[in-house]
């Protein structure tokens, strides 16, 4: 029974003739998710991203004990049945503090992505789309930012202000943006001048509702897989803050602080600083492949 | 209804059109033929509003246009592009494409026009939720043509809207485009490059060389070979003898 209801799903899903507006478009999406499918890295990546999420959401309810509780008799003890992944420097459980550490480090992620995407799509497409005076100004400003190497710049940013989560999260925004708005900008421009996009300005729609409605919509393939792309070099520069002591501030345990303090010890303990390592480098190779896998589906030019 | 006055177009340097005036009366076609860079199109995107940067006098039903248009310009005029393969937005249905205009101008009862639209093109309802890529040409400059005519314009601009299909798609365009002309009694401006499809779509003709209409003939004197200028004389023998070869 489950079997033909799954199969007239596929076959509503797929029908080349959609009887409503909803059934094409979630037609078109079941292709998509069809093709990203069939890549088998990016499904890995996507396993591996969506499971770290899950696991960090879930941290109360994963975590042996709790991140800040100190146990000075038993500082720096080897992986264990009572410490799974052992204990820091100041007897904390390592793996309750990469549980929780997860929610900050990819929390930190998920902030930047989420203001730097619109920013710079923004940016890139009216600059894209007006072209002229909007267009010199615009790509001045980026240039600007651009000139800059990318952590001296969040450095500076975060030093200037009050090192703390928030000012990192706005200090990796601030560095952030300009290649997203030079990615949105080329597409704009590419866009621009067609056919499709001189028939809208023949219905009289304004140039906001053109740039919404019909150019931001190609845009946004490329840029959703620049943003997986980048999500690791987020978590490494938000790792790398921390490290800095600039990023998160003690006692709250980020991956990148967590490798800081324990950098004393790689050479004895080396489990102890070993271990964030391996979630930064496994949550930035899981972005990765995810965004590899979405380039193959999203990015038009390679379909 | 379309009457142009001594229309001047600047490319930077290049000056692509030099001084053209002509009439359309209303509910009739002028069609101007010409090599590619003499600047037949150029009219028709300075006139569409698209390009902005003319000088001289273009009036629609007696009212002269500004370089910006507003929303009742595009109301009253509309255009069908050469490429029916770059004209359709790549991301949407037919359905998206179509109610475009009807959003924009605020006009009610999408379901019923969008119905009708496509039985107006001969196009079955099941293409409405497909995809440009799902179409062949054909289909999709007859899904172009719909969209233009969704705001009940008076006048179409067609800019070469058939060279991109093949021979028997056009003659089925043609024919469409002389069908709803005569249903809906639109005024016509089409420029192509092919003097058949332009005799066969209108009884004016007018003969583009170097930025400049040389000749204005009707289609009558145009088969009878009855032409002026040099140029005309030329072109009317090159078509000939392609179609005899």
């Amino acid at each position: 029974m489950s079997a033909t209801t799954g199969q007239s799903w596929r076959d509503w899903l797929l029908t080349d003739t959609p009887a409503s507006r909803r059934q094409a478009a979630w037609g078109e999406r079941y292709r998509l998710w069809c093709s990203f499918r069939s890549n088998g890295l990016a499904m890995i990546g996507l396993v591996v991203a969506l499971a770290m999420v899950v696991l960090s959401l879930s941290a109360p309810l994963l975590a042996s004990y709790d991140p800040g509780t100190q146990e000075l008799a038993n500082r720096l003890a080897r992986p264990s049945a009572a410490h799974w992944l052992g204990t820091d420097e100041l007897g904390r459980d390592v793996w309750s503090r990469i549980l929780y550490g997860g929610r900050v480090t990819l929390g930190m992620v998920v902030a930047v992505v989420a203001l730097v995407a619109p920013l710079g799509l923004a940016i890139g497409c009216i600059a894209g789309y007006f072209g002229g005076f909007a267009d010199r100004a615009l790509m001045r400003v980026t240039d600007v930012f651009l000139a800059f190497p990318r952590l001296i710049l969040a450095l500076a940013f975060v030093a200037a202000i009050k090192p703390g989560i928030t000012s990192a999260i706005f200090a990796i925004v601030l560095t952030a943006w300009p290649p997203y708005a030079r990615l949105a900008r080329a597409e704009t421009m590419t866009i621009r001048n067609t056919d499709f996009i001189a028939a809208v300005r023949l219905t009289g729609a304004s140039p906001a509702r053109i740039i919404l409605r019909h150019v931001v919509p190609l845009c946004l393939g490329s840029l959703v897989v620049r943003v997986t792309l980048d999500m690791s070099s987020i978590i490494l520069t938000a790792a790398a803050l921390g490290f800095l002591g600039m990023g998160a501030q003690p006692p709250s345990p980020e991956w990148g602080a967590m490798i800081a303090t324990a950098r004393r010890f790689i050479l004895e303990q080396w489990w102890v600083p070993t271990i964030p390592g391996i979630a930064i480098f496994v949550a930035s190779l899981a972005f990765n492949l995810l965004g590899d896998g979405l380039r193959d589906v999203l990015d038009p030019k390679q379909r | 209804m379309i009457k142009i006055e001594n229309l001047h177009v600047h490319f930077g340097a290049v000056h692509a059109v030099r001084g053209v005036s002509f009439n359309v009366p209303a509910g009739a076609s002028f069609g101007i033929v010409g090599e590619s860079g003499s600047g037949k199109s150029t009219v028709l995107r300075a006139l569409s509003g698209l390009n902005d940067d003319w000088t001289g006098s273009m009036r629609i039903k007696g009212t002269q246009l500004a370089p910006r248009r507003g929303k009742d310009f595009f109301r009253r005029v509309q255009m069908v592009f050469q490429d029916p393969y770059g004209s359709l937005h790549p991301r949407q249905t037919v359905d998206r494409a179509l109610s475009e205009p009807l959003e924009v101008h605020g006009m009610d009862q999408h379901e019923r026009r969008i119905l009708q639209a496509l039985s107006e093109v001969a196009l079955p309802p099941s293409v409405r939720f497909r995809y440009p890529h799902q179409l062949s040409g054909g289909q999709r400059q007859r899904v172009a043509i719909a969209r233009a005519l969704m705001a009940e314009p008076e006048v179409l601009l067609l800019d070469e809207p058939t060279s991109a299909l093949d021979v028997s798609v056009q003659a089925e365009v043609l024919n469409l485009l002389a069908d709803l002309q005569e249903r809906r009694g639109l005024t016509y401006l089409l420029v192509s490059h092919n003097l058949a499809v332009v005799a066969h779509l209108c009884p004016m003709v007018g003969v583009m060389q170097g930025g400049e209409m040389v000749e204005t003939v009707s289609r009558e004197d145009l088969r009878a070979g009855r032409t002026v200028h040099p140029h005309t004389t030329e072109l009317r023998r090159l078509s000939t003898e392609l179609e005899e070869a």
